[in-house]
């Protein structure tokens, strides 16, 4: 339960930008904060199972890029039909310059 | 007592409306009314390869159990035949009646008829998922599929039909397809997909003559070539239902004519979604009828609110989308707007087209490319085109410049 899994560099990820990071068969997008943090999601939208990593990140929200779902990435509380399902989020940190999410 | 809020129409706009009523925090009564079997669902399924599955199903928009528990009252199968407005009273088509406070009229649309001789039971229309089962049983392979009208749904369900290992051809009476709000530049993209796929596009040809003897259609275009298929598929666009507004007495401008609170004429009637047309703002008050489905969310949600008395003007920018083959299409705003264009190309050969009005505002973006290449872009456009902002072409056109970074500006 406790695998940590290096996803990228932390400069791979734009502030207030996000990233797809596919790891043993599933996907996940990585999230850089306008503020500098750095979040984990599962990769996949809760409502078509599209790639969220080719959405918008506006400060906390994720909007997919399909049908325009919002969700808060920091929490991955849906915030907007037709997204109606929470987002599963994972715990991130950043250690020397690598972003390592625990895939759980 | 409170009369409560009744809504006509059970599709994506009146199911939205009755679920925001409550996330608004209203606790009277919600009744919605819809002529379907089904719970409100999803309709941009019905013309994409969500269809080609075994076994397709409805998306809905929400289960009986959440109408439940959200105390929305879901009437199925029946049809609202009239309304009293000095009683405040929907008659129904069953015999019963409900009495509102705040009436939403949310009845979408339906397929335009082709007003043609010769149409016969092999010649069918797309609106509702049980037209989508009827003709998904038509879509195998080996079997001939005719598209009449190059326009989304026909496109969408020749792509289907492809996947399924039809043979399609789509029939477009005017020079290309999608000529209405798709830019030549990307209606040749799509063109090509499809001639790529194995579709014969045959634009720029009327029809002469239909035949259809219940077992195959016969086709006849106006330069004499004829077209035999196990089936026509009629998707040459939709009216709005606007009947019982009519009877009603209220007024019909193309739709249900509303104000930019969606409300109409009379102060407890409001519409939303594919049967009304409103002013939309952002364009000087043009008055615009949108058929798309986040019209219908917002609108519904809008509608909703302002039944309850927020009297919120309708601010949202017309946005859109397609899906074919593996090639995603998006737009927002109205092209017809602009006067000048000025292309951005992303990366794997996806492109988007701002259109720009006097002065450069920016007025629309349209955007093609695979999977959701152009998604986040044509999303900032949308914003860029809310706030009426006037950006640099050279920058719209340059990957370089973040769209993002206009925005601050």
């Amino acid at each position: 339960m406790s695998d940590w899994v290096e996803a990228c560099a932390a400069g791979d990820i734009d502030e207030e930008d996000v990233m797809r990071f596919d790891h043993a068969g599933r996907s996940f997008a990585i999230y850089r904060s306008p503020d500098d943090e750095y979040f984990a999601t599962e990769g996949l939208c809760t409502h078509e199972k599209v790639h969220l990593a080719d959405g918008l990140v506006m400060d906390d929200i994720i909007e997919c890029p399909k049908h325009n779902g919002r969700f808060n990435y920091k929490t991955g509380a849906a915030r907007g039909a037709p997204a109606c399902v929470n987002l599963k989020t994972y715990p991130v940190k950043v250690d020397a310059g690598k972003v390592l999410i625990q895939v759980g | 007592m409170t009369r409560g809020m009744v809504i006509i129409g059970a599709g994506e706009c009146g199911g939205r409306a009755a679920l925001a009523l409550r996330d608004l925090g209203y606790e009277g009564p919600v009744t919605l009314v819809g002529d379907e079997p089904h719970l409100p669902y999803e309709r941009p399924p019905l013309s994409k390869e969500a269809m080609t599955g075994e076994a397709p199903a409805i998306k809905a928009i929400a289960t009986d159990e959440l109408f439940a528990e959200r105390s929305i009252r879901h009437i199925h199968s029946v049809r609202a035949v009239a309304i009293d407005r000095a009683a405040h009273v929907v008659r129904l088509s069953d015999g019963s009646s409900l009495s509102y406070g705040k009436l939403l009229l949310a009845t979408g649309s339906v397929p335009r008829k082709l007003p043609m001789p010769g149409i016969g039971p092999r010649c069918v229309y797309l609106r509702t998922f049980n037209d989508a089962l009827a003709i998904r049983a038509h879509l195998s392979a080996g079997n001939r599929v005719a598209i009449i009208g190059g326009g989304f749904i026909g496109l969408e369900l020749a792509a289907a039909a492809r996947r399924l290992g039809a043979t399609v051809t789509v029939i477009e009476a005017q020079p290309r397809i999608l000529m209405r709000g798709v830019p030549a530049e990307i209606a040749e993209i799509i063109h090509k997909a499809h001639e790529a796929e194995g579709v014969s596009i045959r634009a720029g040809q009327g029809i002469a003559t239909i035949a259809d003897d219940g077992a195959e259609v016969g086709i006849t275009l106006a330069d004499g070539q004829k077209i035999v298929a196990d089936l026509a598929v009629i998707g040459i666009g939709a009216i709005p239902v606007t009947g019982l507004a009519a009877e009603a007495g209220l007024t019909i401008d193309n739709g249900i004519a509303v104000d930019e609170r969606l409300q109409t004429a009379d102060p407890d009637i409001f519409a939303a979604g594919d049967c009304c047309s409103f002013p939309l703002a952002i364009y000087g008050g043009r008055r615009v009828r949108l058929e798309a489905w986040r019209n219908a969310q917002e609108q519904g949600a809008l509608a909703a609110n302002n039944m309850l008395g927020a009297n919120e003007a309708h601010a949202a920018v017309p946005w859109f989308w397609s899906d074919q083959y593996g090639l995603t299409l998006q737009i927002a705003g109205l092209s017809d707007e602009g006067r000048s264009i000025v292309r951005r190309d992303l990366d794997d050969g996806a492109f988007i087209l701002f259109h720009l009005a006097e002065n450069d505002r920016l007025v629309a973006a349209s955007g093609i490319g695979p999977g959701n290449a152009v998604a986040r872009d044509i999303r900032l456009a949308e914003m860029l085109i809310a706030k009426r902002a006037s950006p640099a072409p050279e920058a719209l056109g340059s990957q370089a410049v973040k769209l993002k970074s206009l925005l601050a500006a």
